[in-house]
């Protein structure tokens, strides 16, 4: 016999004559003590986002790509690399627009293999849109696609990443149900809650472990 | 890797005792868990301030976990089905050894020589990284905390923090000698480091392997947890990934995962949730640009099915490893994780290594506890650890022709003399006649009282018997008495 008929066979032969727990799922407890008046929503996610060093700007539709080169700016980063085919990338670029002086703008537009070196080596920053985010636990919802794949928001070590208020939840039982996720989930999907850390030595909490060492979100309060 | 990490780091031919008492001697491994520990316990109170709410969503963990594992069977083909459907390779292993067979094979198919690994207490169980070195593949651990004890040739001492017997000082001892680094106490720039070495395996590894936290049946989704970003790195860089787990790691939907990782982050460090949640459901798509190609799922039994067959025993399976247990536990907090000499320390590593290596593998592991029952009340998903723990004692003790065979190695702290003992006790005690002969006798001779009776007074003074029992003085008292009753 094969392992696996092996070890369900004797699972089997263990739960012979019972009959299987009910499913008695207590939803309010999930979702009654993480809901959130809507004014509230911004407050609760920044408050946790920065308790774990997360920098956050308010900034509006209009507004955020003249903020974001501020803050390349400020940060004196290089190059950014950003995903032209999104609604966001186009508006980024067209702030870019016949301006010689701003930091090169690029594309994750090949696989992995043929860019490994430069994404690792030399690809600062990069800027990409999130799913929305929940308040109750202060994190970004993230299902990487074709125009942002999963290692734009990972290897970089600054992510810049887009929220727009209208879409921070409550909590993360209330995301999966509005957005269906049972119904079918992406190759990967993710909750970012802050920059990368680790307090593996004597407790003590360091950012930058792997991930990114800076997570920027910039908050559209106007969408 | 050279032959000196072929070697198996942790010594384990002296016991328990021999092992607790020396880090008891030891100040600087006392200093360091026991900062550890109480700054992990304050920071889960913290995270559940409202007692509550912290028990109510208690009582839903228990209940998702034993209606996961009252239809494991169910659950665990329901994960193949989807998983495969999603493309993901799913192999089945009985034993530590066909899991390591699996998982060299597929190194093999690919002609790999370099591993990453995300943080995996599973791959600890298979020895992963031994098995692969003697075959000249390199298996390098990225989780910080794992590769600073893959570094100094040791074991993980705590499931949550692989490190945390260490301080900074000896960290940075360690990475000067390994690694030529300049010496630094300053934990930052240790990371630093570790960040800069690890980032290029990262970037060189042909395989990534992690463990997996929850694996969704509903939707076919492998979730983990963490901090460091090191798990997403492993499981998305390398062209391949295989994630390895135990059978008992199933769910049923989507949505039960949402109690459990509260619970799970707010148990094991008191954060509201990690920096990433990682939920994979397949590999890299023809239209997607990174990802691994291939993603396999190894499900490992390791003696979970002879857990999973009592009804008691079964509920070990609930754990979600969090290490709650283990921040809450006088006696790991003194002696330590290494003192256990397997991969799960603490009270949740006494009552699931039994069945993983035997009872008669680790003899002291049910009877190292104090059975305080802090671990009971602390455990997320209510594993009622200090009653399996006298389970287990119970089971340790059974005689060798006992007709009902519960768990491998039972019965190996059996004695004929000591069961003896304890019958002619009950007699004693259960005659009346008996037990009088004997406190009389006991208090008039209470002279010959021996003042060496074995373990007991080294420890202890001896104890000597009243002059007159408690028995004979009542009945004294009472006849004195008597005559005033109405």
């Amino acid at each position: 016999m094969s392992a696996k008929a092996n070890i369900l066979a004797k699972l089997r032969n263990s739960l012979a004559g019972t009959t299987p727990i009910a499913d008695e799922f207590d939803e309010s407890l999930l979702t009654q003590p993480w809901t959130y008046a809507p004014e509230q929503r911004i407050a609760r996610l920044r408050q946790l986002m920065e308790a774990v060093h997360t920098e956050i700007h308010l900034t509006s539709a209009a507004g955020w790509p003249a903020l974001l080169e501020q803050l390349l700016h400020d940060r004196q980063l290089p190059s950014l690399l950003m995903a032209p085919n999104t609604s966001h990338g186009q508006k980024l670029l067209a702030h870019w627009a016949g301006r010689e002086d701003l930091p090169r703008l690029k594309a994750y537009d090949r696989p992995i293999e043929e860019w490994k070196a430069e994404l690792f080596d030399d690809t600062p920053a990069s800027l990409t849109g999130t799913l929305g985010a929940i308040a109750a636990t202060g994190s970004l919802i993230l299902w990487p696609t074709r125009e942002e794949p999963r290692l734009m928001s990972l290897v970089p070590p600054v992510h810049f990443a887009l929220l727009k208020a209208s879409e921070i939840h409550d909590n993360f039982y209330e995301v999966q149900r509005k957005q269906r996720w049972a119904e079918g989930m992406p190759t990967n999907a993710l909750l970012v809650s802050g920059p990368s850390k680790t307090a593996d030595i004597e407790q003590v909490l360091a950012y930058g472990a792997h991930g990114p060492k800076d997570l920027v979100v910039l908050i559209l309060e106007d969408a | 890797m050279n032959d000196l990490s072929r070697i198996p780091t942790l010594q384990i031919q002296d016991d328990f005792k021999t092992r607790a008492h020396k880090a008891l001697g030891d100040d600087q491994l006392r200093r360091n868990f026991r900062t550890a520990m109480d700054s992990l316990m304050t920071k889960r109170a913290t995270a559940f301030s409202d007692a509550d709410e912290r028990e109510r969503l208690r009582a839903l963990g228990n209940r998702v976990r034993a209606r996961a594992l009252s239809k494991l069977p169910e659950l665990l083909e329901r994960l193949e089905t989807n998983l495969t459907r999603n493309g993901v390779t799913v192999h089945w292993a009985e034993t530590v050894d066909e899991a390591n067979a699996i998982v060299l094979s597929i190194i093999r198919a690919h002609e790999a020589r370099q591993v990453i690994k995300g943080k995996s207490m599973v791959s600890e169980e298979m020895e992963m990284n031994h098995v692969l070195a003697a075959q000249g593949i390199e298996c390098l651990e990225s989780d910080m905390g794992e590769y600073i004890v893959q570094l100094d040739h040791e074991k993980p001492s705590h499931i949550i923090m692989p490190a945390i017997h260490k301080n900074a000082g000896q960290v940075a001892s360690l990475f000067h000698d390994k690694l030529g680094v300049e010496y630094t106490k300053d934990v930052d720039q240790l990371i630093q480091i570790g960040r800069r070495t690890l980032r290029q395996k990262f970037f060189e590894a042909d395989i990534g392997v992690s463990g997996v936290n929850f694996a969704v049946a509903e939707t076919g989704t492998l979730l983990l947890v963490e901090n460091e970003g090191n798990g997403r790195m492993s499981t998305t860089v390398p062209p391949v990934h295989i994630a390895v787990t135990g059978i008992e790691k199933v769910v049923e939907n989507l949505r039960d995962v949402v109690p459990l990782l509260s619970l799970l982050t707010r148990s094991a460090l008191g954060q509201p949730i990690t920096t990433y949640v990682n939920m994979i459901s397949g590999p890299r798509k023809a239209h997607e640009l990174d990802g691994p190609e291939e993603v396999h799922l190894v499900l490992l039994d390791n003696g979970r099915s002879q857990a999973f067959a009592d009804g008691e025993l079964r509920q070990t399976l609930n754990c979600i490893r969090c290490g709650a247990c283990m921040n809450h536990c006088p006696v790991y907090t003194r002696v330590g994780g290494h003192t256990y000499g397997e991969v799960y320390p603490g009270p949740i590593g006494k009552i699931i290594t039994p069945h993983m290596v035997g009872l008669d593998k680790v003899p002291d592991h049910p009877s190292a506890s104090s059975l305080c029952g802090a671990c009971g009340e602390v455990c997320p998903v209510k594993i009622p650890i200090p009653s399996i723990l006298r389970r287990l004692r119970e089971e340790n003790i059974k005689a060798p022709d006992d007709p009902h065979p519960i768990m491998r190695g039972q019965g190996s702290k059996y004695s004929p003399r000591e069961r003896l003992l304890w019958k002619g006790w009950r007699l004693l005690n259960t005659s009346p006649a008996l037990y009088r002969t004997f406190s009389f006798f006991a208090t008039r001779l209470r002279g010959l009282t021996p003042s060496n009776i074995g373990p007991w007074t080294q420890n202890h003074s001896a104890p000597k018997p009243a002059a007159r029992s408690l028995h004979e003085l009542a009945r004294e008292h009472l006849g004195e008495t008597q005559g005033d009753r109405p």
